[in-house]
This record gives C-alpha cells, structure tokens and sequence, in this order.
C-alpha cells in the first residue's frame, strides 16, 4: 500500500512538471504578442523595452527561461512560495492575488460538493431501491430538472425569489467567513445550492444505475442467502461496490471546479479563481492566466491522486495491480 | 426412512410478463430426509434453480407468483413473512450458487464476509464471529485458515472460493443445504473435491442437501434420490439406483444418452432433439412430447399424470410399461454396440 501512494506521488509530481511546460509553451513561446510591450504601457521608447526585456528575462532562450520559471515555482520567489511571477497589468505579486481568491472558490466548491454529496447520492440510493415507484419518477423528473436548467438562469432565478422577494438570504458579493459568519452563511447559501444542483442530478443518476446494475450481481443474491436485512444489502453490500465511478467523477469535478466555477462566481460575484481567470485573459495579463492554470493544474494531478487512493482503499483488488 | 426435514408439495411459480405468464414451475413436489442428497437434473430452464430460490424466499415476491406449500419444521415457507423467512435463510436452509468467482463479494475479506453470516443471527461479538468463520474455513478443507481468512476472496482459487461459500453456507450449522450447480463453473479436478467435500459435510453437518445440476454424471456419484424435471414439471423421480439401472422416462433415456462417459466415444453421444419449449407456451399434454421420438396419440393432448411404480419410484409417461421395457432395452444395446 505505502510503495502504490510512493509510486502515485511520484507520477503526479511528473505530471505537474509536463502541465508546467506545457503552460509556458502555450502562453510564452507561441506568438502571442510580446510581453514586454503590454508591461510597457503607451508608446514605450526602444530603450526602456529592451531594459523591461531584460528585467522580466524575456531576452534569455525559451529553455532558459522555463529553466528559471520551474525554478521560481518549485523554489519559491521574491514575493513567497511557489513562486508565480507578477502581474503585468496590476503589478501585484500573482501568488497574493491567487491566495486572496482561492479561499473564496474553495470554500464555494466545498459546501455545494457537500450538498450535492448528500443529495445526489441519497435520491440515487432511494430511487433506486423504490424503483418505478412514484418516488423514483419524481426523482428522476429532478433529475432531469437538474440537468437541464442553466446555472445563471437558475442563479438569477434564485436572487430573484429569495433575495429580493423573500428577504431569506443575502445577495451577490462576497463576505469573508473571519468578518461575519452568518454573513458568509446567508450569502454563501444560494450559490452552494444553486451549484450543487446539477452536480447532484447527476450524481443521483450515476448512483441509481450502479446500484442498479450491483443489484443485480451474484454477491447480493449471496448477501442475501445469508439472511442479511435489506438495508445491511443495500447500504453495505450494494452501495460499496457502486461507489467507484461516483468517487471517479467526484474527483474530476472537484479538480474541475477549482479551475473556475466561472459562472456561479459570475452570477453571484464571487470573485474567486474563475473570476480571476476571466478578468485576467481579458487583460492579456499573462502571468497571473498561468498562475491560476497552474493552480487548476495541480488541483487536477492532487484529485487524482486522491481518487486513486481512495479507490485502492474502496477496492483491494486495484492495490495488487 | 429418517426425519424429514423439508416437504415440498405443489410448488408452482410464474412470472408475469407482457407477453403472458411465464411458468417456470408446475407442480413440483419432494420430500428431503437428515442424511439424505436429492439431486435435481434437468437441463437449462427446467426450473431447477428457480424452484430452490423460492424456497430461499431469494425470489422478487413483487415479481414473481409463488403458491403451494414448503414445510419446514412445521412452518410453511412459501406464507412466512419477509422478516420471519430472513431468519431462517442462511440459519436454517442455507444455499451456494454456481459461479464462485461471482458470488463473494470482491472488495471484503473472505473471513470477515463468513462472520457476517453469524453476527446475522446470533447476537455474538465480531470477533467470536470471525473464530467461527475460521473454523468452518479449516473445516472445509482451506490451509492456513486463520491467515487465509483475512485474504480477499480474489486471492482465492476458484475451488477455494466454493469452499469458503460453503463455509458461509455452513457456518450457522443449517439442516438443509442447497447447492445449485456448485461445480460447472469449476475444473474437472476440483469438482471431484467439492463434490466429495458437500458429501463430507453432509455426514458430519447431519444435514439434508439438494444438489441442483444438468450433469446426470454429478447426481449418479452423490445423489440418494434424482429428481429429473422438464418444463418446469417432475418428470420421473425415484432412488437414485433404480433411476439409473431402470430409468422409465423417455426424457431421462435421453438425458443418459447424451452424458458422456469413459468407454462411450463424442461422435456416438446422442443429443436430444429439438430445445426445451417456451415457457410462456408449453406443449399441450406432456411437454416432453414434441421432442419425444416414442411420443403417440394421448401424449398430445393430456398430461400424464406421475405414476407411483416399485419402491418410491415415480413416473411421468403416457408410453405403456412393457413398451419402456423394450424400448430401454433397445437403447442399452445400441448403446452397448456403440461401446464395442
């Protein structure tokens, strides 16, 4: 078991180096507009381009320079550790500005995941034991609800009724959790739900045919046989052996998230990772796009490995492979 | 003849479907004794495994029609209520299924899967439990049990794993063990084991078995008592011997001439013709009929009814008794001059 997560964090560490490279490629080798002429500002003389070339180390070769950007991120910078570089537009350290803004997409992520965990998963587990059952049919109508209904609108939709019409909760913006928590609570509450929505149709659905599906396996006729109730069938025979492509997707969709839940941050102004990565693409602020794909990045490598231990915890057969 | 330990009596059960009833099985009744094997032959969609999942109570009640009787110490089975059956399953009547490698649930440890099966029914700490389970596991025959029970049952060989599931099976010591074709999904050498192993602990369990299999060659080595079915109906049941030195139907003639043994070459097998019928559309009369090559008028258009003949021995045929007599004889020397 130790060697299997040595050998995980191993293929995770070369996979951030490969997503790293392939970062600096696609924003600073391909012609895209020379950095150094945005740093500039207006009308910029030859002298002062070639000093800013110069001090950003635009002038060195391309493996020189991905030499000192690994470097910088794996050994920190001026402005902490990784290091990230600045921003061109604001002049703001980009690893400040990604640890102001990350806690708000994280702590979004974490309660709807929260939500949707619970919800989904539930429906899916009962409509699936209810199966055609009215229950089932209504769950599956959510379902469908779910599925269908686009995040702004819904967000929008949920503003509209709570917030204005019904005074329940808070608005748009952000309150920090250190300033009031029942500010962050009443603000936080429609866009953890109105984001756990669709992930909890369709995890409902994704439980209710793997359980579906391990229903119908030898081993619970087995369970069964041996005189076990239905909810020891269910609960620990069925939904154990259902849980891994629900702990695959949930890991995807957590990495996912991290890299922007761009319309949710919208719609309710939370000005979090995805905010970031809209407003600084918009201003062509190259450091701080690759610093937020690069927290998107290792958000994805980190969640696999998560979901591969935790599927060699879930699954004794895949720690012998 | 010993105590009795279940007695089956008209047990049917259909399933309905959009296209009509679909009746797996019509009728059947048997009585098992302590002590006794009763082999159940017939081949695929005869009814065997669905008669004994309907003992089990294993069978969708919302799905499936399940009438007549099953008296089990005194209590009638098929009426039980879902809570009352789930006591006796795996306590009283316990069962093991064809596919080992399908049946232990892949991701618990083999000790702890047979433990379950005791703190199901008895209010016992996990770990006596798992004594328990480690001694059934020696019991049957796994080495090191007390280090193999915390395997998972991937790390077990096929035989190995039909010998925990009869461990599980065995380990809130039942009266009845059904086994529903606990060797095809093995090896040939390991059937041998399995087999002498269920009639090991038959002797030692004191415990009656109903072996469920479509290898007339299983039953002739364990059975007590063979019981051949088609379409879902009894056809001929009796002693073993008599059913094998004089076998009265012409279904079980066909079933014996088909079974392959050591001086009967592959090219002079002989298969029945044509395939079992639909369910949902039986054969008016006997349901063998269509297939029957002794097959004449009444067998049509009326059921024969199951005849009592010598010792215990019962028979489902319209065909004439000295009829059978020469034609079995028939088929013995055909058989012989094929050996030859």
């Amino acid at each position: 078991m130790a060697l299997y997560i040595v050998r995980r964090v191993m293929w995770a560490v070369l996979v951030v180096l490969i997503v790293l490279l392939l970062t600096f490629a696609v924003f600073y080798l391909l012609p895209n507009g020379d950095p150094a002429l945005r740093f500039a500002g207006k009308s910029p003389t030859p002298e002062s381009l070639a000093l800013i070339r110069q001090r950003l180390g635009l002038d060195q070769p391309w493996y020189h320079q991905y030499g000192v950007f690994v470097k910088n991120f794996v050994t920190g910078d001026d402005y902490g550790w990784p290091g990230l570089g600045f921003s061109f537009t604001s002049n703001v350290s980009v690893l400040s500005e990604v640890q102001e803004r990350a806690p708000r997409t994280l702590l979004l992520i974490m309660g709807a995941a929260t939500i949707w965990l619970t919800v989904g998963v539930s429906i899916g587990v009962l409509s699936a034991v209810r199966r055609q059952s009215v229950a089932d049919r209504a769950a599956m109508g959510f379902v469908l609800f779910g599925i269908s209904a686009p995040v702004f609108w819904l967000g929008l939709m949920a503003l509209f009724v709570f917030w204005k019409k019904l005074h329940l909760t808070g608005g748009t913006g952000y309150v920090p959790i250190s300033e009031s928590v029942s500010g962050f609570v009443s603000h936080m509450i429609l866009p953890w739900c109105v984001l756990a929505l669709l992930f909890a149709a369709i995890y409902a659905r994704m439980t209710r045919n793997s359980l579906l599906e391990t229903l119908g396996e030898d081993y619970i006729r087995t369970a069964r046989a041996k005189g076990l109730s239905e909810r020891t069938v269910i609960l620990r025979h069925a939904l154990r052996a259902s849980l891994a492509p629900i702990v695959t997707m949930f890991g995807m969709d957590i990495a996912l998230l991290v890299g922007g839940a761009i319309i949710t941050e919208s719609v309710f102004n939370i000005q979090g990772l995805g905010w970031l990565a809209i407003d600084s693409t918009l201003n062509q602020d190259l450091p701080t796009v690759v610093g937020v794909v690069m927290v998107g990045a290792v958000a994805v490598v980190f969640m696999n490995l998560i979901v591969d231990i935790g599927y060699a915890f879930l699954d004794p057969r895949v720690r012998y492979a | 003849m010993s105590e009795t330990l279940l007695d089956v009596r008209d047990l049917t059960v259909a399933f309905p479907t959009h296209e009509g009833e679909v009746r797996a099985v019509s009728n059947l009744s048997y009585t098992l004794h302590r002590g006794e094997t009763l082999g159940i032959v017939g081949e695929s969609g005869s009814g065997k495994s669905v008669s004994s999942l309907a003992l089990m109570g294993l069978l969708n009640r919302d799905r499936a029609n399940v009438s007549g009787e099953a008296l089990f110490q005194g209590r009638d089975l098929l009426s039980l209520p879902a809570s009352a059956m789930r006591d006796i399953r795996g306590k009283d009547l316990a069962m093991i299924f064809q596919d080992p490698f399908a049946c232990l649930h892949p991701m618990y440890r083999v000790g702890d899967q047979i433990a379950e099966a005791v703190t199901a029914h008895a209010k016992v700490s996990k770990s006596k439990a798992t004594e328990r389970a480690v001694e059934l596991l020696d019991a049957v025959g796994i080495p090191r049990a007390k280090d193999r029970a915390r395997d998972y049952p991937h790390q077990f060989s096929g035989g190995m794993r039909q010998r925990a599931m009869i461990a599980m099976a065995l380990v809130n010591n039942p009266s009845v063990l059904i086994a529903d074709e606990p060797t095809t999904a093995l090896d040939v050498t390991v059937q041998a084991q399995i087999l002498e192993l269920i009639e090991r602990v038959k002797r030692e369990f004191d415990i009656g078995v109903i072996l469920i299999t479509h290898d007339l060659g299983v039953v002739a080595e364990t059975a007590n008592t063979v019981l051949v079915m088609y379409a879902g109906r009894p056809m001929e049941v009796g002693p073993a011997r008599d059913v094998f030195s004089a076998p009265q139907h012409p279904y079980t003639w066909g079933l014996l001439q088909s079974m392959p043994t050591i001086d009967r070459r592959l090219d002079n097998l002989v298969a029945i013709e044509g395939s079992p019928p639909s369910l949902l559309r039986i054969p008016p009369g006997c349901p063998f009929n269509p297939r029957c090559p002794y097959s004449f008028a009444p067998c049509t258009v009326e059921l024969p009814e199951l005849r009592q003949l010598a010792g215990g021995h019962l028979d489902r045929c319209h065909l004439p008794a000295e009829r059978k007599r020469d034609a079995w004889k028939d088929v013995l020397a055909e058989h012989l001059g094929a050996a030859r």
